[in-house]
């Protein structure tokens, strides 16, 4: 499925849409840290949960829950309020 | 901290080893600057901004290697992590497994690092050990030069540990903050620690367990001094050439720690009592045991924290604290409201001692002479969150 990947996290993707694999937001990031090694920790804690800031859209939809499945063909935007001072 | 030559080669010598250069390490609320100086510490090159946008909290030198720079970083919006270069900054690699707490039980709630405060290398005898010290409170160890890092679960999850730790609002500001772990340079399982709140502890066996020392440590007014949780130590030090000597600036007095007596003794007490005796900085001399720095700040009503009178200046000691004498020589003479954090105030190793301060208005200043003058050496730098003196290899 096609990961679109905001600007703060493109130290690790080089690029701004990238591939991963999943049946599952959890194994999509999963797939994504072996793909780009250390991306999930700075916007998932070691406790599965969101970093504060960080959103996850499913075809413009957006999710909560780490859990929820996807499928191949799903859009997912990892997305960064860039709130701040 | 590190030294710099003292002698320039002698002229006769066929392959003249070049004067060491020496080099501070910047760490601010938008990254991380290198600045390096000519052997005389008279002019300093700005090498930055290293990692922009970062809020890095910490930035230390390998004293064991003298290559290798680990930072603790994170952005407003992405998690924490360890950046780690081994040639001086030209190049930086991410640590595989950052500082992280064990994942806990459904249900359990669990901590997460928020942020890396502290970074401390371990004994010359273990060469890649390093401590890292966390908010909220955590403590660390990396046993391969800051690749991966495993938490000390003798601190982290000891029951009464855990309540000393406080929650939220025993912290400061920005979070709980674990810091000032020393390792004593004659035994590398001896350590201490601070905890802003949670009190200073010392640990016998690499950190294992722990006990507090806060016997002679003052608290807030109407606080139970007996409640290790009301103890807030800003920064703790220890004697290069005399281990068994520490000094902390506490939120509550400067205070001097003899071992193997386990009462710290208020040294403040014999500072101006217009500027007080609270601060977040202390340094120590590098040889000299007797003599220490500290930063005053205003601890009066709502603790502005800056500078007293807007008039900034250290104070040394050059007796072990029975007597204090100002320092503020080419210092702002008035109307300069700085705040000088607790890992933003530095000593070289030279001789005499190079002192180095950054405010959170972003100034760097330096001193060539212990303090005795003090020069302006940058401006316009995001907050100053934390300087370090280092010698690099060449």
């Amino acid at each position: 499925m096609r990961v679109l990947i905001p600007s703060p996290l493109r130290s690790y993707t080089k690029a701004r849409e990238v591939e991963a694999e999943g049946a599952t937001l959890t194994e999509m990031l999963a797939d994504l840290d072996r793909r780009h090694p250390g991306l999930r920790f700075r916007i998932v804690d070691e406790q599965d949960r969101m970093r504060p800031h960080v959103r996850f859209f499913v075809n413009g939809a957006q999710v909560l829950d780490l859990a929820t499945p996807l499928a191949p063909s799903d859009e997912i935007q990892i997305v960064q309020a860039l709130s701040g001072g | 901290m590190a030294g710099l030559a003292r002698k320039p080669a002698r002229k006769t010598t066929p392959r003249r080893r070049a004067p060491r250069r020496p080099l501070l390490l910047v760490a601010t609320r938008k990254g991380a600057w290198l600045y390096r100086g000519d052997p005389a510490r008279r002019r300093w090159e700005a090498d930055g901004p290293h990692f922009l946008g970062h809020v890095v909290s910490h930035l230390v030198l390998d004293p064991r290697d003298r290559r290798t720079l680990l930072m603790a970083a994170k952005t407003g919006h992405l998690g924490p992590t360890v950046f780690r270069s081994t040639d001086l900054g030209r190049s930086w690699k991410e640590a595989a497994r950052p500082p992280a707490f064990p994942k806990a039980a459904e249900g359990d709630g669990g901590r997460a690092v928020d942020h890396t405060f502290w970074l401390t290398s371990g004994h010359a005898s273990e060469p890649g050990t390093w401590y890292a010290g966390t908010s909220p409170h955590g403590l660390f160890r990396s046993d391969d030069g800051g690749v991966t890092w495993e938490p000390l679960p003798g601190l982290n999850d000891h029951p009464a540990y855990r309540v000393w730790m406080g929650g939220p609002q025993d912290g400061t500001p920005d979070g709980p903050k674990l810091h000032s772990i020393i390792v004593d340079p004659r035994d590398p399982a001896h350590l201490y620690l601070g905890m802003s709140s949670g009190g200073v502890h010392e640990s016998l066996d690499a950190g294992r367990t722990w006990a507090p020392i806060i016997k002679g440590l003052e608290v807030v007014e109407d606080l139970d001094p007996a409640n290790v949780t009301f103890h807030d130590p800003h920064c703790v030090r220890i004697c290069p050439t005399q281990p068994d000597r520490l000094y902390q600036q506490n939120h509550c007095g400067i205070y001097r720690l003899d071992r193997p007596s386990d009462e710290w003794v208020r040294i403040g007490r014999t500072m101006p009592k217009r500027v007080g005796d609270v601060g977040f900085p202390m340094v120590v001399h590098p040889r000299d045991p007797d003599t220490a720095w500290v930063f005053p700040m205003d601890g009066t009503t709502v603790w502005p924290r800056t500078s007293p009178d807007g008039k900034p200046a250290a104070y040394v000691t050059r007796n072990a604290g029975k007597t204090w004498r100002r320092l503020d020589a080419g210092l702002p003479a008035g109307q300069a409201w700085w705040t000088v954090k607790r890992q933003a105030m530095a000593a070289d190793a030279s001789d005499p001692v190079g002192l180095y301060l950054g405010t959170t208005s972003g100034e760097l200043w330096a001193s060539r002479d212990e303090g005795e003058r003090w020069t302006c050496i940058a401006r316009h730098l995001p907050e100053v969150y934390a300087v370090e003196t280092a010698e690099p290899e060449r």
